[in-house]
């Protein structure tokens, strides 16, 4: 018998399931318990660059809204750079980069507001378009779900996007490219994520 | 040119598909197309860091963190204690844990909630902290009660704790659940059986840890946690990591 490799392998994955507020957002589930609840703040005070907001709703294989979901979402400052000690260069001070987003128990919508990030370096060469990065979970959702949600006003960086580019069906592109509205005087992009069916969204396997 | 090591691609073999008939709810939340694989960016390789001013030090005892001055939760107290490693058997160190239960009698703070078991006025329900340079983190609960759920007409949760934890990389984030050593339930429990593979099941069971109990106090059990593994710098010029 050949050598063993000594890897360990990965945990696995089990639903968040309906109860996960109590967890990851307490408030939500109803009582107050921790000094600050984690995610609610994504750009710090000194973040430079566009305040935007985002909105949608996650929706599921019979068109029903989810309304037990949570979103945390991953993004680099103006500049391009990720809070993080590879991230591209510097941040400004108290800026994170990452959210956590709940969706209302009755209509499903969530929103948050954060800063629009900039191009960042490109896996080879060349930049990636600007882009927030998703990952869902929810009761029914067994592995949390990677997508990425790119801005409708960007389309020339789009285009050139080696992520986009990736998707070998055209028409599939259009579901991570949310449209620009303007409400309450802040930019507002909408990005409603479809799990099943026709227009489902592209999903990452990262 | 070096550029930041990329993480392992995800074994799937190991991992819940997303459509899994047995558990109901995942047929309509289930992506039926082919996921898109996508080679490690820095979008990926990076992720959010967390430090001690985010949370405080008494976060991880759910004995006293929701409890009222000089009383407890009801419950078996427990000590869930163990590491955060990678693929590559590395501590994973400085990472939120984050983890939530129902109390003893298998019902949720939560008002989403209507088993008719009680609310216990001392238990919130969760905890969290961040893993210290070895990876090594540790939680004082109540052991959390099975409960009935709507999926089969009868069906019932092992007794669970819901873990969340982040590693280093946005790639490496993971939700799971950690089940107790001897439960009956585990074996018959629809979102247990979503996994495909018996050890990486065995994989998410808690042992009983008798060293690690404080006698006439609280009883142990050790849970470890592996993240993906990620490889070394990798160099322009070279193809594997080293």
């Amino acid at each position: 018998m050949p050598q063993e490799l000594a890897y360990l392998k990965e945990s696995a994955s089990q639903t968040a399931g309906p109860y996960v507020h109590i967890g990851l957002a307490p408030g939500a589930a109803g009582f107050d318990i921790y000094r600050q609840e984690l995610g609610h703040d994504i750009t710090g005070p000194n973040a430079k660059g566009q305040r935007i907001r985002v909105e949608g709703r996650v929706i599921d294989g019979m068109g029903a809204p989810i309304k037990d979901v949570l979103l945390e979402v991953w993004q680099a400052n103006a500049e391009g750079h990720y809070a993080h000690p590879e991230g591209g260069g510097p941040v400004e001070d108290g800026f994170r980069g990452w959210g956590r987003v709940i969706s209302d128990f009755d209509t499903g919508e969530w929103s948050f507001e954060t800063v629009k990030p900039g191009t960042t370096r490109g896996r080879n060469v060349g930049t990636q378009a600007p882009h927030l990065n998703f990952w869902i979970v929810a009761r029914g959702i067994n592995i949390g779900l990677n997508t990425r949600m790119y801005f409708g006003d960007e389309d020339t960086a789009n285009k050139a996007d080696p992520v986009l580019n990736l998707i070998e069906w055209t028409h599939r592109r259009a579901t991570l490219i949310a449209k620009r509205s303007e409400k309450g005087g802040l930019p507002t992009y909408r990005f409603d994520i479809q799990l099943q069916g026709e227009n489902e969204t592209v999903f990452f396997d990262v | 040119m070096t550029r930041p090591g990329e993480f392992y691609q995800r074994d799937r073999s190991i991992q819940p598909p997303a459509f899994t008939p047995g558990y109901k709810t995942s047929v309509a939340r289930s992506p039926r197309y082919s996921m898109i694989s996508l080679q490690n960016s820095v979008s990926e390789i990076t992720g959010p860091r967390f430090g001690h001013n985010d949370i405080d030090a008494g976060d991880n005892d759910l004995l006293t963190n929701y409890a009222k001055a000089g009383e407890s939760p009801i419950g078996e107290r427990i000590i869930l204690h163990g590491r955060v490693l990678d693929e590559n058997a590395r501590p994973v160190p400085n990472t939120l844990v984050e983890i939530w239960q129902a109390n003893a009698g298998g019902r949720y703070r939560h008002k989403k909630d209507t088993y008719l078991a009680p609310i216990d006025p001392n238990f919130g329900g969760c905890g969290r902290t961040l893993t210290d340079e070895n990876g090594y983190f540790f939680f004082r609960t109540v052991k959390p009660g099975a409960y009935p759920w709507r999926n089969m007409v009868n069906n019932w949760r092992p007794a669970h704790i819901h873990v969340s934890v982040f590693g280093l990389g946005f790639v490496q984030r993971l939700i799971t659940q950690c089940y107790f050593e001897g439960d009956p339930l585990i074996p018959i429990c629809p979102i247990v059986q979503t996994i495909p593979d018996a050890e990486a099941i065995e994989q998410l069971i808690a042992k009983l840890d008798l060293n690690a109990t404080v006698p006439l106090d609280s009883i142990a059990y050790k849970f470890d946690i592996v993240l993906r593994g990620r490889r070394s710098t990798l160099f322009e010029n070279r193809l594997e990591g080293n």
